[in-house]
């Protein structure tokens, strides 16, 4: 590698219920990233000219959230003129993808400084917005058999075996872990609260975690797909998968990932800006991976990616200490363990986006600051990012602690 | 004016009165454009002098729609010659709605297709109050879409969530119905108000405009991504693909250009119609479809099957021998078409028993909104239950539907043949019994046929007819004009083994059958066969049915092939081996609670029975396409040679029998339409593929290709 791209730090919002009622509905999206950046900005101290773009994940980029939205939130937090700013669209992984990029361009030694992240307020800007041919173009729809990803969630269940139970076990945990990460600030290092114009705290932490979870309250949630399915999505699998009888959806709204508004903002640089600015890298990007598999079952693109990644550094699992699996659906996550035999105590330590919430295009950079906070934090070294993505892609992200 | 006549009204409007010579309706072709085309001149030259046009039709309906016979020519031509010609209906519509004169539809009856679509290019759409004329676009069914511009304009004017239910299933409306959907703006009472109503309403509105030209329009609910729609933009395509399995592509076409028609100028919506209409025309679907369920379905309906040099008759009373499943069916369907049946059964309890399924039926139907009560009543005293034989003395024809026993068969039509005229006929519903067997008991063979009714009758819309070796092309006669009369569709057979539709469905159970044996997945059979456009798979299929009423016609098959010295139950020997097993450990079937699935009664799914995988094992890896084609393939080889042994004479009366009696494939145009639409040199080389890999009962007869040609030749028509 002729350049090695560090990690200098890592921030985001708390995550807030991405409803009407919800404590960031009342925030504007540029505003949850220009309060990140300037957070940022403090932190390290920084020369906010030597920042040569800021590149934003967003899943819904249009309305308040459309228009290059990273150039937007530079100029609203009052950074330098010269910072350049642009969005990033890969659904689910334009976080991550804005993370590699930079990366990227770190290594490559174009340029020297670069935010990575991403924003999402789904209270505000409702998945399925902005529309796409992936999922409104009737045509392709039909050839490529695209179907709502909570019926393909719950045909990797069905496939895997992994009854309504063992689902609702998965998020029980998460609810359990991440409950416990809050209460003991494990995500304070990370969380910069939101405040208004005079100061006054809007929100501080993730509120949308429920420590009160029960296998019990689990179970009594209806599914969320079995309507779809019974439309036509279940023939639309069975199709593909003639082996599956009938789809088993047992995906309901507890074991899916939430809903939620929330931002992140990732510094990620060269030696040289690190010399050049003092700053102290946290951590280091070492290797990433994009795949993409069949789009029906379309989520199954997390053990791909991560195995595509490990055969390029020639690690194997037993080599990373920590793995954050985007909780999608608990299935994704369960799937993803099955496939690469990943011990259970190495994933989503700390919860996941079924407890905590999935802002589409911050997530990304949301996990890779939970892992380098958790490595931190146990003092452990390699740490892997892994999100699925709608049209059947994946995307992760080795990161090495400094 | 060649094909239509044109006159000035004394208010100044311009009266066009469509009239294409040599045919009972007008429809859309080559000479309809050229008329059109010379109309529009004259509306343009005299535009100054005129009010207003009327267009209306001289048959009793408006326009039929799009000329088939165009449409085949049209494909046979080529894509590109498609896109012209619905490009060149469409210039002339849109230089109708833009002549700058209010333009008035004055329909006097059905306007269908094309025929709606020239109306959706005018100002206002008048209808006459008549029962019979229909309204829609039934284009999807011909695996087309209406490229007239039906699909824009009507997005258009009733917005996307309202015009697809029109567009994509192809319904037909009646006035009052096409009123309140808004594809028709009023209704007058009679043909004299209609050209009224017409001259009245161009006087009230002289500036006529459509909507879609109007500065600032904006689609009705707004455009794919409206709130209103992007929900159901998102659902459709897998709601269409569950109903066509990806086989019909029409629909989903249908949805994508309503859908894209909302992001685009009426002239871009206008463009993208057509070049996906040129698309569907060129599909293998399109042609089948309008070969077998348009083309070969007029034929039948128009007698070409039917024996020349004898008169229609319209059988009026009835007897129905036997009230149970399929008496009480048939029953049923000759009420309701105005026959009156007697209803026999061992006692007038039974008897009532059976009247009793007519009852429920038709309440059912008052409920609904469907019928009166006044036609309720009317239709249940035509059905007159008896338990006496003498009651049928003075029927035209009695249909004896008892159990499947040649004893006793026979001795029913003894008794019967005692009380009826010498001219009555008498039929046998009969699956499995040759005709000719059963007729050895009548006083007058030539006047003993088989009539093969379906379950449900009354859902069913086919009838084989069977005429044994003594039968009289006059007796067959008189059973065609009767199963015509309850609207059914009569397919013509010979008195061979299993008939045509038992034999060729038979071999799909028993090629499911075989591969369970083989050891394939039986979830994967029953996927691949819906897959292929089965409506159902094979296991499930002998669930619905009962193994052991299967086992008992496959024993008495065994029986027959004992006396007859024939080997016709060793065509689905698997099948027959399949029920006795299942039948003998206690899971014959859903009825009772088991069969090849596992019935749960409390929510009304069923599940793959586990214990199939355990004794046939379920993990031989076959190709798919294996599985497919021996599914596929097996009818149609089967069907094949019923064709080279005469059991059906022509293509069309096994092209709509598979569709009809057994749901073959529809996109396929049925069995021996999939064997053309496949080419016969590249069938018979896959079947030899088949035969060569699985067995000696993929072998295709001799020299199919000349048996395939003589039984397409073009109907013959009758006298009749």
């Amino acid at each position: 590698m002729p350049h090695a791209a560090y990690i200098f730090d890592a921030v985001r919002t708390p995550r807030g219920k991405g409803k009407s009622d919800g404590s960031l509905h009342e925030v504007k999206p540029v505003r949850l990233v220009a309060d990140l950046l300037t957070a940022l900005q403090e932190r390290c101290d920084l020369d906010t000219a030597m920042v040569s773009d800021v590149v934003l994940g967003c899943g819904q980029a249009l309305g308040e959230q459309g228009g290059a939205i990273g150039k937007a939130a530079a100029l609203m937090a009052g950074w330098d003129d010269r910072v350049a700013g642009c969005q990033v669209d890969r659904f689910c992984g334009s976080g991550l993808e804005t993370v590699n990029t930079a990366a990227t361009r770190i290594m490559s030694g174009m340029e020297d400084l670069i935010v990575a992240g991403g924003v999402e307020s789904m209270s505000r800007i409702p998945m399925g917005s902005g529309g796409g041919a992936l999922f409104f173009d009737s045509e392709l729809m039909t050839k490529a058999g695209s179907v709502s990803q909570g019926v393909s969630a719950d045909l990797i269940a069905t496939l895997g075996g992994y009854s309504r139970e063992d689902v609702d076990a998965f998020a029980l945990g998460s609810q359990l872990k991440a409950a416990e990460a809050k209460a003991n600030g494990y995500f304070d290092k990370s969380v910069v609260p939101v405040r208004d114009a005079v100061g006054q705290t809007i929100l501080s932490h993730d509120e949308f975690v429920k420590p009160n979870t029960t296998m019990e309250g689990l179970a009594a949630l209806k599914p969320s797909f079995a309507k779809m399915g019974a439309m036509g999505m279940d023939a639309v699998c069975l199709a593909k998968y003639p082996e599956v009888a009938s789809i088993d959806h047992v995906h309901t709204a507890g074991n899916s990932s939430g809903v939620v508004d929330g931002a992140s903002a990732v510094l990620i640089g060269s030696e040289a800006a690190a010399k050049d600015l003092n700053l102290t890298p946290r951590g280091r990007i070492v290797s990433m991976a994009l795949v993409s598999t069949e789009p029906t079952i379309m989520l199954t693109g997390p053990a791909p990616a991560v195995t595509k990644l490990l055969a390029r550094t020639g690690l194997s699992v037993d080599d990373i200490d920590l793995f954050e699996v985007n909780e999608a659906f608990a299935s994704v996550v369960l799937r993803f363990r099955d496939e690469l035999n990943v011990p259970e105590e190495k994933i989503n330590v700390n919860g996941g986006a079924i407890a905590l919430g999935h802002p589409i295009g911050a997530t990304g950079g949301m996990l890779v600051g939970t892992v380098l906070d958790e490595l931190e934090r146990r003092e452990l070294k390699r740490g892997v990012c892994v999100l699925c993505i709608g049209g059947g892609m994946g995307i992760a992200t080795l990161i090495e602690r400094i | 004016m060649k094909n239509a006549s044109y006159e000035i009204r004394p208010g100044g409007a311009a009266l066009v009165t469509i009239d294409m010579d040599g045919g009972a309706v007008n429809v859309m072709n080559d000479a309809f454009l050229a008329m059109f085309n010379e109309v529009l001149d004259r509306l343009e030259a005299e535009r100054d002098n005129l009010s207003g046009v009327i267009v209306t039709s001289g048959k009793s309906t408006f326009i039929a729609g799009g000329d088939i016979a165009k449409i085949l020519e049209l494909r046979g031509q080529g894509a590109e010659a498609g896109f012209a010609f619905v490009q060149g209906l469409k210039a002339q519509l849109r230089r109708l709605e833009t002549l700058g004169l209010p333009v008035v539809a004055a329909l006097n009856g059905s306007a269908l297709g094309g025929g709606l679509e020239l109306a959706l290019a005018a100002h206002r759409r008048i209808a006459v109050e008549d029962p019979k004329a229909q309204f829609g676009f039934p284009e999807v069914g011909l695996g087309l879409l209406p490229a007239g511009g039906g699909i824009v304009r009507s997005v258009r004017m009733l917005g996307l969530m309202n015009a697809l239910p029109l567009l994509t299933e192809g319904r037909k409306l009646g006035p009052a119905q096409a009123l309140k959907a808004g594809l028709i703006d009023e209704i007058v009472a009679d043909q004299s108000a209609l050209i009224a109503r017409a001259e009245a309403w161009i006087s009230g509105n002289p500036e006529s405009i459509q909507p879609w030209d109007r500065k600032g329009f904006a689609i009705p609910g707004g455009d794919m991504f409206a709130p209103a729609n992007a929900g159901a933009v998102a659902m459709f395509p897998s709601m269409i693909f569950k109903k066509t399995k990806g086989l019909l592509p029409a629909a989903e076409r249908i949805l994508t250009v309503a859908a894209e028609s909302t992001q685009v100028g009426f002239h871009a919506a206008c463009e993208l119609e057509s070049r996906a209409f040129a698309e569907l025309l060129m599909t293998p679907a399109a042609e089948n479809l309008i070969r077998t369920m348009f083309l070969q379905m007029n034929e039948i309906n128009a007698g070409a099957s039917r024996p020349s040099g004898h008169d229609r008759r319209k059988v009026r009373t009835i007897g129905v021998l036997g009230a149970g499943m399929m008496g009480r069916g048939i029953a049923y369907s000759a009420a309701i078409s105005g026959i009156k049946v007697f209803l026999k059964d061992i006692s007038l309890e039974a008897a009532e028993k059976g009247k009793d399924y007519s009852r429920a039926l038709l309440e059912k139907a008052v409920e609904r909104g469907k019928r009166s009560i006044e036609d309720r009543d009317a239709i249940l005293a035509r059905i007159i239950p008896t338990e006496s034989i003498a009651d049928l003395a003075d029927c035209d024809l009695v249909i004896e539907a008892v159990f499947e026993d040649v004893a006793l068969k026979h001795a029913i039509t003894r008794e019967v043949e005692s009380v009826l005229r010498q001219d009555a006929v008498v039929a046998t519903n009969t699956s499995t019994l040759p005709i000719s067997m059963l007729g050895e008991a009548s006083r007058q063979p030539d006047k003993f046929i088989g009539l093969h009714f379906f379950s449900p009758v009354d859902k069913m819309h086919i009838v084989e007819i069977i005429c044994s070796n003594q039968t009289s092309p006059d007796t067959l006669a008189l059973a065609f004009d009767f199963v015509q009369s309850i609207r059914k569709t009569p397919i013509i057979v010979n008195d061979s083994r299993g008939f045509f539709t038992s034999r060729v469905f038979s071999v799909f159970a028993d090629e499911g059958d075989r591969l369970l044996k083989d050891g394939v997945n039986p979830v994967v059979i029953e996927n691949l066969a819906r897959q292929i456009g089965m409506p159902v798979g094979p296991l499930a299929v002998q669930d619905e049915v009962m193994m052991d009423m299967l086992l008992r016609s496959f024993e008495t098959n065994r029986l027959l092939d004992e006396q007859l010295g024939d080997n016709y139950a060793s065509t689905y020997e698997v099948c027959g081996e399949f029920c006795d097993l299942m039948s003998s450990i206690g899971r014959p079937g859903r009825s009772a609670g088991a069969g090849f699935y596992d019935y749960d009664e409390e929510n009304g799914s069923k599940t793959l029975w586990p214990g199939l995988k355990e004794r046939f094992g379920g993990d031989t890896q076959l190709p798919m396409d294996d599985i497919r084609d021996r599914l596929l393939f097996r009818m149609v080889v089967e069907a094949a040679r019923c064709l080279d042994e005469g059991v059906v004479a022509n293509v069309r009366d096994g092209n709509v029998g598979s569709i009809l009696a057994f749901g073959f494939p529809v996109h396929t145009g049925g069995v021996f339409q999939f064997i053309q639409s496949c080419g016969v040199d590249a069938f018979v080389a896959r079947a030899g593929e088949l035969a060569a890999a699985y067995g000696p009962r993929f072998e295709m007869p001799d020299d199919f290709k000349s048996t395939l040609n003589r039984a397409s030749a073009p109907a013959s028509r009758s006298a009749a």
